[in-house]
């Protein structure tokens, strides 16, 4: 395997007295379809959090690329490359999906002088075919907030695209979409990682989207690594299944 | 700071200060729990607030004029607070109660200018006040006067204060604004006539501050433009002590209203009023900032 | 149909209309100047409150530190202080060109206060993730503090109030003169927003308005723009301001300078009328307020206030989306949002979800 692009060491997180995420170790190599899954309530969209700097962290050490992530804010570390979409998908309502589009544009290296500029014609090019690409071409120029929650959970995928991000924390990509048409957002997502070369880290409630799309697996359960490995591996694994339906 | 140096050569004065500003603070913390009540069950900050104590002020001030007795016409200021909080409610809350808090702020904001405008118009613009012809306490060789009225009123306040955690404990009515304040949709579901309960709720968030604008207008004066700074202080209190909480209430009101008597002494009253506004950005400000350390979970 | 035309023809017919408007009506000299003011002032708050969906009570702050900068500089210049306060401003009259000194460089002045002033209020308040109701209170607060200290300090004539020099003849009408600056004034904020809103910064408050996690999770600068957009708002209130003051004569610390209850609110209410977070929302918004308020002054002698404070209820109880808001949401196609077919026809099946 090629190096680790993100490593995530012995991280701990608390609210309270609840603990979410407890020694948490794993690693997503670069160019990888990492997966993880788990239970409601096992911490993964708090790992999440923590990776992309919502909350600090009690222990335990994030590395994006070899720099340490867990004292940066938010969108220092959305600006190093790592980005994330959310559970409940987010979008700008009030503007088209063109305009979604191009405030997207990747943000580092902005002076005052871009704060003030117009978006070049490429700018729109590129997002005209992003939105192309995950279908919603002919929609460009509808108020986002006027989309089905589908729809809006594929314009976020393309203004994540858009920010040319090395990795993506996908949060549920699938949920709520209408399942005859998961098969073709798998085949996109691995388009993204074959053509774009983006790294994915997804989690994901959907047992047969993710055993087809990642190359390997974490699952927690209580706020602790339960186990990892390849899907195959996963799917046999007796401490997965029990976890799921809830035999401990 | 001349003032400071009587207040470490005199530290008796200090104890004025401190009787003065609890005494006038409990009327705070009545006027705080109304809108920690309002905000708690419907979701509104009621800039109108300040308004309503005024208006009850008024309302006192006029029953006096007309011969009642003072402490008889307070259950009277209340009841017509009542009135024109269920009459507000009916023409103007019920179409905002789950619009965006923008909307309920500037729209309880232009009930107050409204308010305003009406008092000034009928009652004028000067200060007025009502004698209840209460004697004062003269204590430590006279070093310290103590108006019998405030100390009542901060009684009338306890005992309304009282009376209300009461009625949202036993009553089912209290019961039912509980059940709204935790979760509206499911006390809908459950049968609870939310319409009604915030009806009621807003009404008796007036009829409170009626109240404690008639204790106003006793222990101090009213105007009709004095109004905001009830308002302001309401929701610091309420900001300070966290919606929901009632002791907490009350000790934020008492210490609100000691911190403001001393502030006014040391900086002179004509800093008094901006005295309490920069403590609203203040403590906003630190909020925040304690804020800005604590968790954010974001799905 | 020729847009751009079009829109040329109606710029130039606003644009001659409002140059010729104090020659055919000189009685309204002073309201027509006080309609610009109204539209700067929408179109300032408009820049957070609409654009970004920071709803700002306070920005009259900044429309206060203007003035009384521009008054003292004006005051400073030319006068000896002690004398002008006890004279309350009754000294001989400036000559045109001390006058205009003392008010370009007063103005000059206040918008560095004010903008400096925005600057360290942003990093305080919006840099710090203030946000929401709580954002609003506490500009609420920012609002009436400026004044309550305005009220108390000597040095700007405390509650008093300040009174500006006497306009000097040569200059010909004030009421005119003062016109003209504050169209200047609206036509350069108009062009300056439509210039700001249509490129990146515009799509960047947007962002922030719709959904402020999102942009951050997504890298935008949100605090970066936050806070310039508060000093672009500030820039142009401070400046309004400063000629204000000037124009109406006296300063006063609560009523005039910073006063919350009346231009305060309006100028949010204005920018709610006409549809915030539009361009000529607020404009609309505040010509068809600034009529509407005049009339009750005319009309309503003695209950106008009364009236205003019911017109504040109705409009943002009834009609929150406001004019353009309304407009949009009934002819969507005319502002451009619609389903526009693809060249590649059937390119993917996504649109169907």
């Amino acid at each position: 395997m090629s190096e680790q692009q993100l490593m995530v060491e012995k991280v701990s997180k608390r609210f309270g007295g609840v603990v979410a995420n407890e020694n948490i170790t794993l690693s997503v190599p670069t160019g990888s379809i990492i997966g993880l899954i788990g239970p409601n309530g096992s911490g993964k969209t708090t790992l999440f959090n923590s990776i992309v700097g919502y909350h600090p962290v009690e222990e335990g050490s994030i590395r994006f690329e070899g720099q340490e992530l867990t004292s940066m804010r938010v969108q220092t570390i959305a600006r190093l490359g790592l980005l994330r979409t959310f559970q409940q998908t987010r979008i700008y309502g009030q503007m088209t999906c063109v305009e979604n589009m191009q405030i997207s544009v990747p943000h580092n290296n902005e002076g005052i002088r871009t704060m003030f500029s117009k978006y070049p014609h490429e700018v729109t090019e590129k997002a005209e075919s992003l939105l192309e690409f995950v279908g919603l071409f002919e929609k460009r120029y509808l108020m986002a907030g006027d989309l089905s929650f589908g729809q809006q959970k594929l314009l976020e995928f393309a203004m994540a695209l858009m920010n040319e991000p090395k990795m993506l924390l996908l949060d549920e990509p699938t949920a709520g979409i209408n399942p005859t048409l998961i098969n073709g957002l798998i085949e996109r997502l691995k388009r993204t990682n074959a053509d774009l070369g983006i790294t994915l880290f997804v989690i994901e409630h959907n047992m047969r989207a993710i055993m087809n799309l990642a190359e390997h697996i974490y699952c927690l359960a209580h706020g602790q690594l339960l186990t990892s490995g390849p899907p195959e591996q996963i799917q046999k694994d007796q401490k997965v299944i029990d976890a799921y339906l809830g035999a401990e | 700071m001349d003032n400071l140096q009587i207040l470490i050569s005199a530290p008796i004065f200090s104890l004025q200060l401190l009787i003065d500003g609890i005494l006038i603070g409990s009327i705070f913390a009545l006027a705080a729990y109304g809108m920690a009540m309002v905000w708690g069950v419907m979701k509104i900050i009621n800039f109108a607030q300040g308004e309503f104590v005024i208006l009850g002020g008024f309302l006192l001030f006029s029953l006096t004029r007309v011969g009642f007795n003072p402490f008889l016409a307070i259950p009277l200021a209340a009841a017509g607070l009542f009135i024109v909080g269920w009459v507000l409610y009916h023409i103007v809350i019920v179409r905002i109660v789950e619009k965006d808090l923008f909307i309920s702020i500037l729209a309880t904001f232009g009930i107050a200018i409204l308010l305003q405008q009406l008092m000034n118009q009928v009652f004028g613009a000067d200060v007025q006040t009502v004698d209840p012809g209460l004697d004062t306490w003269f204590l430590f060789d006279n070093a310290i006067t103590v108006l019998q009225i405030k100390v009542v009123s901060f009684f009338i306040a306890v005992a309304l204060g009282i009376i209300l955690a009461l009625f949202m404990r036993k009553t089912r009515l209290g019961q039912a604004i509980r059940a709204t304040a935790q979760d509206a949709r499911s006390a809908r579901i459950l049968g609870v006539d939310t319409n009604r309960v915030y009806a009621t709720t807003f009404a008796i968030n007036a009829a409170i501050c009626g109240a404690a604008g008639a204790l106003v207008v006793m222990t101090w004066v009213i105007q009709p433009f004095a109004g905001l700074a009830y308002t302001i202080r309401s929701f610091m209190i309420v900001i300070i002590a966290g919606i929901g909480n009632v002791s907490a209430v009350i000790f934020a009101g008492l210490g609100l209203g000691a911190a403001e008597n001393f502030a006014g002494f040391l900086l002179g009253a004509e800093f008094q009023a901006a005295f309490i506004f920069s403590l609203l950005v203040v403590i906003l400000v630190w909020r925040n900032f304690k804020l800005r350390l604590q968790r954010r979970y974001l799905k | 149909m020729n847009i751009p035309g079009r829109q040329t023809l109606l710029y130039g017919i606003i644009i001659i209309a409002s140059l010729i408007a104090p020659g055919v009506m000189p009685a309204y000299q002073t309201q027509l100047a006080f309609l610009w003011l109204m539209v700067v002032f929408a179109l300032s708050w408009d820049i957070i409150g609409g654009q970004m969906g920071y709803n700002s009570f306070g920005n009259i702050v900044f429309f206060g530190l203007g003035m009384y900068a521009t008054a003292v500089v004006q005051r400073n210049m030319h006068f000896d202080i002690e004398e002008y306060v006890h004279v309350a401003g009754r000294v001989e009259t400036l000559t045109p060109v001390q006058y205009l000194e003392g008010l370009f460089l007063g103005m000059g002045l206040g918008a560095v206060i004010a903008v400096a002033a925005a600057a360290v209020l942003g990093a305080c308040i919006l840099a710090m993730g203030m946000r929401g109701q709580y954002f609003g209170i506490c500009t609420l607060g920012l609002g009436v503090a400026a004044g309550e200290l305005a009220n108390g300090w000597e040095y700007i004539g405390a509650g008093s109030g300040l009174v500006t020099p006497v306009f000097p003849d040569q200059l010909g009408e004030r009421g005119f003169f003062f016109y003209y600056i504050f169209f200047i004034l609206a036509v350069i904020a108009f062009l300056t927003l439509r210039w700001l809103y249509s490129g990146r910064f515009g799509l960047a408050i947007n962002a922030i308005r719709d959904d402020e996690d999102k942009a951050e999770a997504m890298g935008i600068h949100t605090t970066r723009h936050k806070i310039v957009a508060w000093c672009i708002s500030a820039f142009f209130l401070s400046i309004a301001g400063g000629a204000a003051g000037h124009l109406i004569g006296f300063i006063d610390p609560t009523e005039v300078a910073f006063a919350g209850p009346t231009f305060g609110v309006w100028m949010i209410l204005m920018a709610i009328l006409g549809g915030k977070g539009t361009l000529w929302g607020p404009v609309i918004g505040a010509v068809i307020f600034h009529v509407t308020q005049e009339f009750f002054w005319t009309y309503l002698f003695g209950w106008q206030r009364v009236a205003l404070g019911a017109l504040i209820v109705c409009i943002v109880v009834f009609f929150p989306m406001g004019i353009m808001g309304w407009m949009r949401e009934r002819w969507p196609e005319r502002f451009g949002y619609r389903v526009e077919k693809s060249q590649a026809a059937g390119a993917s099946g996504g649109g169907e979800l």
